[in-house]
């Protein structure tokens, strides 16, 4: 018995042994095709935001010259945290309540959580567009009940992009808190009862800190994905709603300003790898994309 | 679970659930909304619908460039499939089998394209291809795609093989087969749903996906996305909804494929 268990570990381990060499010629076609197409312009884009007819820091100087960039990168900041503040309003009770339904349950709200999460980010956008126009859904509805007296404006201002934009994020907050609580012990929670604490005492004592994690791991996300968004406010937002990803599209299409919008670019990617860095610090970085640590 | 033993009840727990069914209707009735108001008759987008009609299937169908559209989102997802799913196969073999030292740094590597805010990996794209002039190339949005799709294969077929046991392919090698021919006749056939389902996942994601061909499509080589978002930029046309369902539809075949392919997994 032992000599068979030995001769399979000696099997096992000369199997992978065996293949080291090979393995990195495995790993190197994806990595040629990441560095090509991705790595490279990238860099690509860094190296015009600092380089022409010379090393100068004038675009970046740019972005802060005029207030009107400052104030593009200020409302970025501003929706962001407006989105991700609705979106954990929102994600928290929902993912709160998938936890204490059963499995079977569970997996079919989930679809329902997911199936919009896999549409088109057009599409979801363009849905929103439908329903909340002059004679959408919502105004429709708000009119026939009487609330309102006449149509209101949800369209292309604050409002539709705050909408929009926490349609197509509320999956990942959703995801990453369900994760997390699916982890807490139940016990902790039972424990809490029995020794005489009220639903709502044992909620806030013991569920609600065990969550954090989730809490901070899916709003950082949220934060971090909603600062990159260009399609739905520029579908949603009026003119004035300009966020920094539509500036580096109108510097690259219409004024053709590359340098500029590589700059921004810039400050966008450092901006986000910032926030994941320091989301990776305070929260394991397999919560972040919504696994379990 | 916590509810499993009856501690949700009461006021507290109506409430959680009215408010988790609110959130779930927000998440839900918008596309459901837009499949409906593809077959209304009104010019309006209107909801509820005046009446049911096909029209906008009709001019959505029946316009050719709409038609190209598709054809050009069918072809670049498609080589998207190939490459990443191919690619994501050779690196999660690698990553899953093997035992060197920068595993971690390599499987990050991979998985960057997730972090990285799309709008920059679409200008950095149209920079390149503007100069080697390759715009418009459906080769060049494919390749752009693929490096979108090539984590999320990764992280599937990585999943895969993760649980797939080892011992029955060492079984075929002690057999006397020739590596090559145990992964061909044992690995690959049971890590093929998993396989199937990440190529399926990336293909959607090059279906899908807007802001790299927005940069990098030509007048003639439009995806169905960039000529919706070009559509939208002027009114907001009724068959915009039409084609919207059929995106709808799309997503919705390819989850439910997926969901198929992982039961028959699971019945292993």
């Amino acid at each position: 018995m032992q000599a068979n268990a030995r001769a399979l570990a000696t099997v096992t381990e000369r199997a992978r042994e065996a293949w080291r060499p090979s393995h990195l010629g495995l790993l190197l076609p994806a990595l040629l095709i990441l560095i090509v197409f991705f790595v490279y312009p990238v860099l690509g884009v860094v190296y015009r935001s600092v380089y022409r007819n010379g090393f100068t820091l004038q675009f970046y100087q740019k972005m802060f010259q005029s207030s009107v960039y400052v104030t593009v990168i200020w409302l970025t900041f501003r929706t962001a945290s407006l989105v991700t503040l609705i979106c954990l309003v929102l994600g928290y009770p929902l993912a709160y309540f998938l936890t204490g339904v059963g499995p079977a349950t569970a997996r079919i709200l989930m679809a329902l959580v997911i199936f919009p999460f896999f549409t088109s980010v057009i599409v979801r956008t363009y849905s929103w567009m439908v329903l909340l126009g002059r004679s959408g859904f919502v105004n429709a509805s708000l009119l026939a009940l009487g609330v309102t007296s006449e149509p209101l404006r949800f369209l292309h201002n604050q409002t539709g992009v705050l909408i929009g934009m926490t349609y197509v994020l509320l999956p990942f907050m959703v995801l990453t808190l369900y994760s997390v609580m699916r982890g807490i012990d139940p016990d902790l929670v039972r424990a809490a009862h029995s020794v005489g604490a009220t639903r709502f005492m044992a909620f806030r004592r013991i569920f609600l800190p065990l969550s954090l994690p989730g809490i901070v791991g899916g709003g950082l996300l949220v934060f971090i994905l909603s600062l990159g968004f260009f399609i739905t406010p520029a579908l949603m937002g009026g003119p004035s709603d300009v966020m920094i990803a539509m500036l580096i599209q109108r510097e690259v299409e219409l004024t053709v300003n590359w340098s500029f919008a590589s700059a921004l670019a810039v400050a966008l990617l450092a901006l986000t790898l910032a926030g994941f860095l320091l989301g990776s610090r305070v929260v394991g970085v397999n919560r972040l994309f919504g696994g379990r640590a | 679970m916590i509810g499993s033993e009856g501690q949700r009840h009461g006021f507290g727990a109506v409430g959680l659930g009215l408010l988790a069914g609110a959130t779930l209707v927000f998440l839900i009735a918008p596309v459901v909304i837009i499949v409906i108001v593809s077959v209304s008759s009104s010019e309006y987008l209107s909801f509820p619908p005046a009446g049911l009609s096909l029209r906008w299937y009709e001019r959505f169908l029946g316009d050719p460039s709409w038609g190209r559209a598709i054809w050009v989102s069918i072809q670049v997802g498609t080589l998207t499939m190939l490459f990443a799913t191919s690619l994501g196969i050779l690196a999660a073999l690698a990553l899953i089998r093997g035992t060197f030292r920068w595993k971690g740094a390599i499987y990050a590597f991979l998985l960057s394209p997730l972090i990285v805010p799309t709008i920059i990996s679409a200008i950095g794209l149209y920079f390149l291809v503007a100069r080697v002039r390759w715009m418009g190339s459906v080769l060049a949005m494919a390749l752009g795609h693929t490096v979108l799709a090539l984590p999320v294969v990764v992280i599937i077929i990585s999943a895969t093989l993760q649980g797939f046991d080892e011992r029955l392919e060492q079984a075929a090698l002690s057999l006397g087969a020739s590596r090559w021919r145990a992964i061909r006749k044992v690995t690959l056939p049971l890590i093929g749903p998993g396989v199937l389902s990440a190529a399926l996942f990336a293909f959607l994601t090059s279906f899908d996906e807007l802001l790299i061909p927005l940069f990098l499509s030509g007048v003639t080589s439009q995806t169905v996305t960039v000529k919706m978002w070009n559509t939208l930029q002027y009114w907001m046309d009724p068959s915009i909804a039409a084609v919207s369902t059929f995106l709808i539809g799309v997503t919705g075949a390819i989850l439910t494929a997926s969901a198929l392919l992982r039961r028959q997994d699971q019945a292993r």
